[in-house]
């Protein structure tokens, strides 16, 4: 029973990375743009599809892959920023969303006509398994955590003690005030794309890593879950997504523990993440961590 | 030549239809009043299910358990309406496309309930192959023998759901034309322009907007009930989060803010949606027919992004009266 806590915290804690440096992405990107994403799942897929040309189709290493992903989601984000999302800039959040979910479903269907609807898997071992301990990861899972452990301290580093990271965070909590004490608004705007961008794109490399098999509505999918993250954490705030995504990532994990009353049935995990977001929206509407004020 | 094809615009006349009212839900909700809705397929999605579990699983005669599956829908129009309408605009966005990928997930994961990934055929139990519309589609032979049609038009069956499905919407558009000349709908689209300003007159904003949820949710429903009672045989698949965003191009394509360019985005969109399967020549003849149907929604997608961007009042709207949070 404690070996399943012990693994179901792991599995929570990598899925939960994963929400996290997506969801940072998307509260930046809400915060400093004023664009709430509806595409950004499809972000996520396109990360996960170049990582699988690079390693499967192109035959290189999962390390090569996973920049590859990054740094290609970086460049569409930015080239969609500059092309097409500011330019529309002051339409209002409300068609900017639909503007959003069109280009959602534009990704999605590009990808469904130029890689076809059937499933793809990188190339890992998926049955093979590593044990810590009493812990067993899939090869995949063991590249998740080291990746997450890896880049998510970085994010958090970027953040706190970067000029870059500290403008981002002054632009999304208080535009105005940011702008007049000399923070040049369109650069940070710029660099948020380029976060929130090469974050999807590792994002989706990583859930397609631990996922095994995936098609194009991989980031579809989740995309929910990562907008939960955002609002657990308050709209706009970047330490609130890191940290919104970790507990998201362990409470459904942890929730289909033998030990609480059985748990539930691990197929209703989202289900649950759904009743936790709509409780969080009754009784914390801005987040765990959030400001008296939302924007 | 017209009559070879007179079954595929029969078809296309009856998915036109009832595109008019699962649109006219979203015109009323997001149009109207301002709320971006964008799960209107799980409200849909309820409708149908609830309606096929009452009869199937349960026995119930059909316009009962119709009842039941709007009844459902507005039920579930509530319980996301009451925590999330009290915040802004962006939230209820959120929760109903959460909610739309929920009751997706749940409709193909609960599988004893409803079916699973089969659909209505499986609700019985494994070796049973389970059917809903048997009444409806006794109705309609009952219809067509009473006038007496024998197939003069292609498909007595679709012929007259067409009618059916028309005299709705049409019955739907002109009460809601009525009532969105009201006072109600002036205090609706006082709420979409001004929410403190109505609040301030001392008007229950937050319950004005859950009446409209509710009412979209439930004219969401009677779309899904008819998709499900014209189909026949329905499963996750046909209730795709797509539906809602194909309401929307619809609302767009005739323009946002009048109540009469519904039918004419419907019928408009319904033959952009089924006319790309006949397009063969050279570039699209590259894709073969089975990946048409990602070339469609990629129009789709396309075409929300271009009117949005290009001419947000629509092709046939009032640029006056767009002034939705801008």
């Amino acid at each position: 029973m404690w070996e399943q806590l012990a693994q179901l915290v792991v599995n929570g804690l990598i899925t939960g990375s994963i929400l996290s440096l997506t969801g940072v992405g998307a509260t930046l990107v809400f915060g400093v743009q004023r664009v709430p994403n509806f595409a950004h799942g499809d972000y996520l897929t396109i990360g996960a599809y170049v990582g699988f040309y690079i390693n499967v189709i192109l035959n290189q290493s999962l390390l090569l892959a996973a920049a590859s992903s990054l740094v290609s989601v970086a460049c569409l984000a930015v080239v969609i920023h500059l092309g097409l999302l500011r330019p529309l800039r002051g339409r209002g959040t409300v068609a900017i969303s639909i503007i959003t979910v069109g280009l959602g479903i534009m990704m999605r269907n590009s990808i469904s006509l130029m890689f076809g609807a059937q499933n793809r898997i990188y190339a890992v071992n998926q049955s093979e398994v590593v044990t810590f301990g009493f812990i067993r990861l899939s090869p995949g899972q063991t590249m998740q955590v080291a990746v997450a452990l890896s880049v998510a301290p970085l994010v958090a580093v970027f953040l706190a003690r970067t000029r870059v990271g500290k403008s981002m965070r002054a632009v999304a909590d208080n535009r105005i005030l940011a702008s007049i004490s000399g923070v040049d608004i369109e650069r940070i705007g710029l660099y948020v794309w380029i976060l929130a961008g090469s974050m999807a794109g590792l994002g989706g490399f990583m859930l397609a890593l631990g996922q095994g098999p995936f098609g194009p509505g991989l980031g579809a999918a989740p995309l929910f879950l990562i907008f939960t993250t955002v609002i657990l954490g308050g709209l706009g705030s970047a330490y609130g997504a890191l940290a919104g995504g970790l507990l998201l990532g362990l409470a459904m994990e942890v929730a289909t523990w033998d030990g609480l009353a059985g748990g539930i049935d691990s197929k209703y995990k989202p289900a649950f993440a759904f009743l936790f977001l709509i409780l969080l929206l009754m009784f914390r509407p801005r987040g765990l961590f959030g400001r008296s004020v939302v924007l | 030549m017209i009559a070879a094809y007179l079954p595929f615009w029969l078809f296309v006349g009856v998915l036109a239809g009832i595109y008019i009212i699962m649109s006219l839900g979203l015109y009323l909700q997001f149009a109207l009043t301002g709320l971006p809705n964008f799960g209107h397929s799980a409200f849909m999605s309820i409708a149908a299910y609830s309606m096929a579990i009452a009869v199937i699983r349960f026995g119930v005669s059909l316009p009962v358990a119709s009842v039941i599956g709007l009844m459902m829908a507005a039920a579930f129009g509530l319980l996301l309406g009451i925590p999330v309408l009290r915040l802004s605009g962006d939230y209820l966005a959120i929760v109903t496309i959460a909610a739309s990928e929920i009751i997706r997930y749940l409709a193909i994961n609960m599988q004893d309930l409803t079916g699973g990934s089969i659909g209505s055929l499986g609700m019985g139990g494994a070796d049973d192959l389970s059917a809903y519309s048997m009444e409806w589609d006794q109705l309609l032979v009952q219809i067509s023998t009473t006038l007496s049609l024998e197939g003069k038009f292609g498909s007595d069956r679709d012929l007259i759901m067409l009618l059916i499905v028309w005299a709705l919407a049409l019955l739907c558009l002109c009460a809601f034309w009525f009532m969105t000349r009201s006072p109600w709908g002036r205090l609706l689209r006082a709420i979409r322009e001004d929410e403190v300003a109505v609040f301030a007159v001392g008007k229950n904003v937050v319950g004005y907007k859950l009446q409209v949820l509710v009412i979209g949710a439930i004219l969401g429903g009677l779309g899904g009930l008819l998709l499900a009672f014209q189909i026949g045989v329905f499963s996750p698949d046909d209730f795709l989060p797509t539906l809602t965003f194909n309401c929307y191009l619809i609302l767009i394509l005739g323009g946002t803010n009048r109540i009469w360019t519904i039918p004419f985005g419907s019928i408009l969109f319904s033959l952009i949606y089924s006319g790309t399967r006949f397009l063969n020549f050279y570039p699209i003849s590259l894709i073969d027919s089975g990946d048409r149907a990602y070339l469609r929604l990629f129009i789709v997608g396309f075409l929300l992004i271009a009117i949005n961007a290009l001419r947000p009042q629509g092709l046939m709207g009032n640029r006056r009266e767009l002034m939705i949070d801008s």
